[in-house]
């Protein structure tokens, strides 16, 4: 045990975690020349696309000291995404050690900050790493000044690396050796690991990823999953390299993954402890809190029959993403679907991506929104996660929407657009700290309805992308809301229907109508497009009728040419939902995202 | 039965919103008439010894050439391809090139049909479309074309254009009945993407087209040509009764064709191909007797669909027997279920198995053409 080392690597995002590990896989051979890539563990073809990491990644490898001695290190990559965060705090769960990485041109960022609390907060080792040295604009001097405030190590131990050219990179090694300390923990114990992780793989079924805390599981042991109850026989335990290798027995300070035979999403909680039927722990790993949703918005098969496929398919993504959450609900516009929580956008959008990519399973996405608490007169409280949910003015007492506290950096020039924006959102400044002559914090409480849509892209944007945003709920406040409905040849659409604070909800309506002019596309006949709130209509468009829809031309050249464009046509149309008698295509029941101000 | 297309690609000024392979300059024009030749020895094969009843050469503007290169090609044309006596042979002519001493030449061709891109019989209107001809050059043309003898012909019309009134659109109709030209095609100007039409509509240098004055404009021309005794056979065709277009109509009906020439298509009923778009690859090609051409197999659906698109078009319709005898009697069901709601909406007729279009379905031939399509299921798809 006392060669093993299990660490994360955490950081804000895009300061080069996922190139780092590159490096640091490289340097030990533990991949193989055939498979590398860049940024090989985001293995996602999402992660590659985007170039972002959503999930952790966990991977194990061998690292040869120059005395020859052999060290496992068990290394957990992790996203930078405020979104994901979530998945930093499990990852932090089972290990000893951090490596923070800050980008040597960009300094100390909002989750430069809040993923090294987290990290303190489990007594991790923190390794500081000044990475991106290879290109011009880092400021060593500067950003060790930063790092030294916020953690109080000695200026020499922030190691100067280099994902890019490998620069530095050894000494990550080598101080991962001498720092982080090695797992502790009774081999002999009763069996406590901790499940840090689920994935779904159709060939293997569910692989649950634990870290082992005390005792020694063997393949074939009868083990129990403490807080579900079940019991399974652990039919496959192993480590995780490039892919699962097997293992006969484990033990206290290693990690890997176990395959039980476990059938349904639900029996897997991340958080979990193993153990063993007979000889049980006496208590479970407390583990890290259940995730909260952030935002709420329904979500629907484009094609109304494949409801059960719809379920089965989110099931299935559940595994691999613990911070979903969905039930069923029904809508009037839309059939039958669900109501799912997102962490954010960002997750709520590669949610949405994933259910087409990997499940095939094209659907609708209906305006999200926060969780209000409705007050009735009776005395009751009502958690509302969709606006059809809001009890009637009757016996409505009143409202409260959640509030956060909003983390920002930035440099100091652009402190005064940063404060517009969130005055603008309603915003109260709570703090405002110079951390150095340029650099600023600003703190603000902040509605969470008003940065959940397109606040973090407007940030970016009036900083120069030089602000970075970190956020949690401090609770909940009494706010005037409306409902805005959205009609077409009057017909109100619930699934387009928006709580809205009162002030904004003109300037909101007549938005909606105007993009939603531009997503509906033309039919034979005029559709018109009203916002209203009860019975008052607030704003209005019309989509003109089609005149004419017919080609001029269809000779020998135009034939295969016109197929192609109907037939592309006609796979559009599939993907619209008929609300009345209008033809609504799926992007603009998220209309609401895109508007442009 | 067959048909073989002969593509010439040059034209002696590019109209703005032509979108056609051919070139305003002189380029190679020596040696086309010989790799045209050339390519049809190359190609003799592809219809499989079928007999040709059409000949078509089309552009671009065929007219560039002398008559006596035209019945050249033509004749390359007879000795490789078993063609019937009594063969449409059709070229595209414009009017600037319809000089009485040139039409009495081509009289003496085998050509037996004229296709006169004539427009509009307005200045204003040639002027925004760009055309080489005046007002005058287009009544010149048919008087001349008529008085050499040609009187299988056809003049082609656009309507839709920005500053053609209804009421001009309503002379140039009644010019071309007045000259009793038994085939009339008339088209809705279309903006085609990346043509000078386009460009000069966007930087706002010439008016955009509108579709309300296509639309009312189509609804005219229907009403008169109907009036006027002539069959509304396709979309675009008008004829007096029974002249139909035969080259033409062979697209709508899914039989074989060869394309010669740069950017032409050729169709076997499976596969369509069509030759590089491109002068100089084309000739490139044809030297080193591996012609440059793109394939596509068609799949049952896509042969299916293709059909849908083309018959609905035509006054024939679209026939369920067929479809059911070629692609089975799951995709008649389905193509049927769709038309029952068109019908419905007044769009289509279903008459003892054959949908046709209403006079305002004819409006919307696309979008109804669109949802009658079908997909391919796992089983009908070709190994
Ligand atoms: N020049 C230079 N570029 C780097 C270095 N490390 C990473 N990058 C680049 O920075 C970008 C982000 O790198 P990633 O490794 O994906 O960053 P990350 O921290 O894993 O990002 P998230 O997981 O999305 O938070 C990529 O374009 C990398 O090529 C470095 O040391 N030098
Ligand atoms: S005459 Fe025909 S081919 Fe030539 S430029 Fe005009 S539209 Fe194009
Ligand atoms: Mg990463």
């Amino acid at each position: 045990m006392k060669n093993i080392r299990n660490f994360c690597i955490i950081a804000h995002i895009d300061h080069g975690k996922s190139t780092l590990a590159d490096r640091l896989l490289d340097l030990t051979h533990t991949i193989g020349e055939r498979d590398k890539k860049e940024q090989v563990l985001d293995s996602m073809d999402l992660e590659r696309e985007r170039g972002i990491t959503i999930k952790s990644h966990a991977i194990q490898m061998v690292y040869k000291t120059d005395d020859g001695v052999d060290y496992l290190f068990n290394l957990i990559d992790t996203p930078g995404h405020v979104d994901f965060s979530y998945e930093v705090s499990r990852s932090i769960a089972a290990c000893e050690g951090a490596l923070l990485i800050v980008d040597a041109t960009q300094g100390i960022q909002a989750q430069t900050i809040s993923n090294l609390y987290l990290a303190i907060d489990h007594n991790l080792e923190i390794i500081p790493v000044l990475n991106k040295m290879d290109l011009e604009a880092a400021m060593p001097e500067d950003v060790k000044d930063q790092i030294v405030d916020l953690i109080g190590c000695d200026r020499d131990d922030i190691i100067e690396t280099s994902g890019k050219t490998g620069f530095g990179v050894e000494r990550i090694l080598e101080a991962i050796v001498e720092r982080v300390p090695a797992p502790s923990g009774d081999p002999k114990a009763p069996l406590q690991a901790l499940i840090f992780d689920s994935v779904y793989n159709s060939y293997r079924g569910i692989i649950a990823y634990f870290r082992i805390f005390n005792g020694t599981i063997r393949k074939n042991d009868f083990v129990k999953f403490v807080a579900t109850g079940r019991e399974y026989n652990a039919d496959e335990i192993g480590v995780l390299c490039m892919g699962l290798q097997p293992r006969e027995t484990m033990e206290a300070g290693d990690v890997g993954y176990i395959i039980s035979g476990i059938k349904s999403s639900k029996e897997v909680k991340v958080g979990d402890t193993i153990t063993h039927v007979d000889n049980p722990c006496g208590e479970m790993i407390s583990g890290f809190e259940n995730v909260k949703p952030m935002v709420f918005a329904g979500i629907y098969p484009v094609d109304a029959d494949d409801y059960e496929e719809l379920r089965n398919s989110m099931e299935k993504l559940q595994l691999n993403d613990a911070s979903l959450t969905f039930e069923p609900e029904s809508s009037a516009a839309l059939g039958f679907g669900f109501r799912c929580g997102f962490l954010g956008l960002l997750h709520m959008e590669i949610v949405q991506e994933r259910l087409d990519r990997e499940f095939d399973m094209d659907v609708i996405t209906t305006v999200p929104n926060v969780n209000y608490k409705a007050y009735t007169t009776k005395g009751e409280v009502i958690d509302v996660h969709n606006p059809s949910g809001m009890p009637g003015p009757n016996i409505l007492e009143h409202v409260e929407e959640p509030m956060i506290q909003a983390h920002i950096i930035s440099k100091s020039e652009y402190v005064g657009a940063i404060m517009n924006l969130c005055i603008d959102r309603r915003g109260e400044l709570q703090n405002q700290v110079y951390l150095t002559s340029d650099r600023v914090e600003v703190s603000f409480m902040l509605p969470l309805a008003e940065i959940v849509f397109d606040f973090y892209d407007k940030l970016k944007s009036i900083s120069r992308g030089y602000a970075s945003f970190d956020y949690h709920i401090t609770g909940y406040q009494p706010a005037k809301l409306v409902r805005l409905d959205i009609l077409l040849n009057g017909e109100p659409v619930d699934a387009l229907s928006t709580l809205i604070h009162h002030d904004n909800a003109y300037t909101f309506g007549r938005r909606m109508c105007e993009k939603l002019r531009e997503l509906i596309p033309r039919q034979q006949f005029d559709v018109a497009i009203q916002a209203a709130i009860g019975a008052k209509i607030i704003a209005r468009e019309t989509v003109k009728a089609l005149r004419k829809d017919v080609t001029a031309k269809c000779y020998g050249g135009d034939i295969s040419r016109k197929r192609k464009l109907l037939e592309k046509q006609k796979k559009g149309k599939k993907r619209m939902r008929q609300v009345g008698n209008v033809e609504v295509p799926q992007s603009a029941f998220l209309a609401v995202l895109k508007l442009d101000s | 039965m067959a048909g073989l297309y002969i593509h010439i690609p040059y034209c002696r000024q590019k109209c703005h919103y032509c979108n056609f392979y051919s070139l305003a300059s002189r380029k190679y024009r020596e040696l086309l008439p010989e790799a045209l030749q050339q390519e049809m020895i190359l190609q003799k094969d592809y219809l499989t010894g079928e007999t040709l009843h059409t000949i078509y050469i089309g552009g671009g503007t065929p007219t560039v050439y002398p008559p006596q290169v035209i019945a050249e090609i033509i004749l390359a044309a007879t000795k490789q391809f078993k063609t019937d006596a009594r063969a449409e042979i059709n070229i595209e002519a414009n009017p600037d090139d319809l000089l009485p001493d040139y039409l009495h030449q081509l009289r003496k061709t085998p050509v037996n049909r004229l296709s006169i891109g004539i427009q509009s019989f307005h200045d204003d209107d040639l002027h925004y479309l760009n055309r080489n001809h005046s007002a005058a050059n287009a009544y010149q043309a048919i008087r001349n074309a008529l008085a050499a003898g040609f009187d299988n012909l056809n003049v082609d019309l656009i309507y839709g254009i920005p500053g053609l009134t209804d009421k001009k659109w309503g002379e140039n109709i009644k010019t071309v009945l007045d000259f009793h030209i038994p085939h009339i095609s008339a088209y809705a100007l279309t903006v085609e993407p990346g043509t000078a039409l386009d460009k000069l509509i966007n930087k706002k240098k010439l008016p955009p087209v509108e579709e309300q004055q296509a639309a009312d404009q189509f609804v005219m021309l229907m009403e008169m040509m109907a009036a006027a005794g002539y069959e509304h056979y396709e979309i675009s065709n008008f004829c007096k009764p029974g002249q139909y277009a035969r080259h033409n109509t062979s697209y709508w009906q899914g039989i074989s064709y060869l394309g010669i020439g740069p950017s032409a298509h050729a169709f076997d009923g499976r596969s369509r191909q069509w030759n590089v778009s491109n002068l100089e690859a084309w000739l490139q090609g044809i030297r080193s007797h591996k012609p440059a051409f793109e394939r596509e197999i068609l799949s049952p659906a896509q042969q299916l669909n293709e059909y849908v698109m083309t018959s609905l078009r035509t006054m024939w319709g679209t026939d369920l027997q067929t479809i059911q005898s070629r692609f089975g009697a799951g995709f008649r069901q389905m193509v049927l279920q769709q038309a029952a709601s068109f019908q419905k909406q007044g769009l289509v007729f279903i008459n003892e198995d054959i949908i046709t279009l209403t006079q305002r379905g004819k409006l919307f031939a696309d979008g109804i053409a669109a949802e009658l399509f079908v997909e391919d299921s796992e089983k009908t798809l070709p190994e």
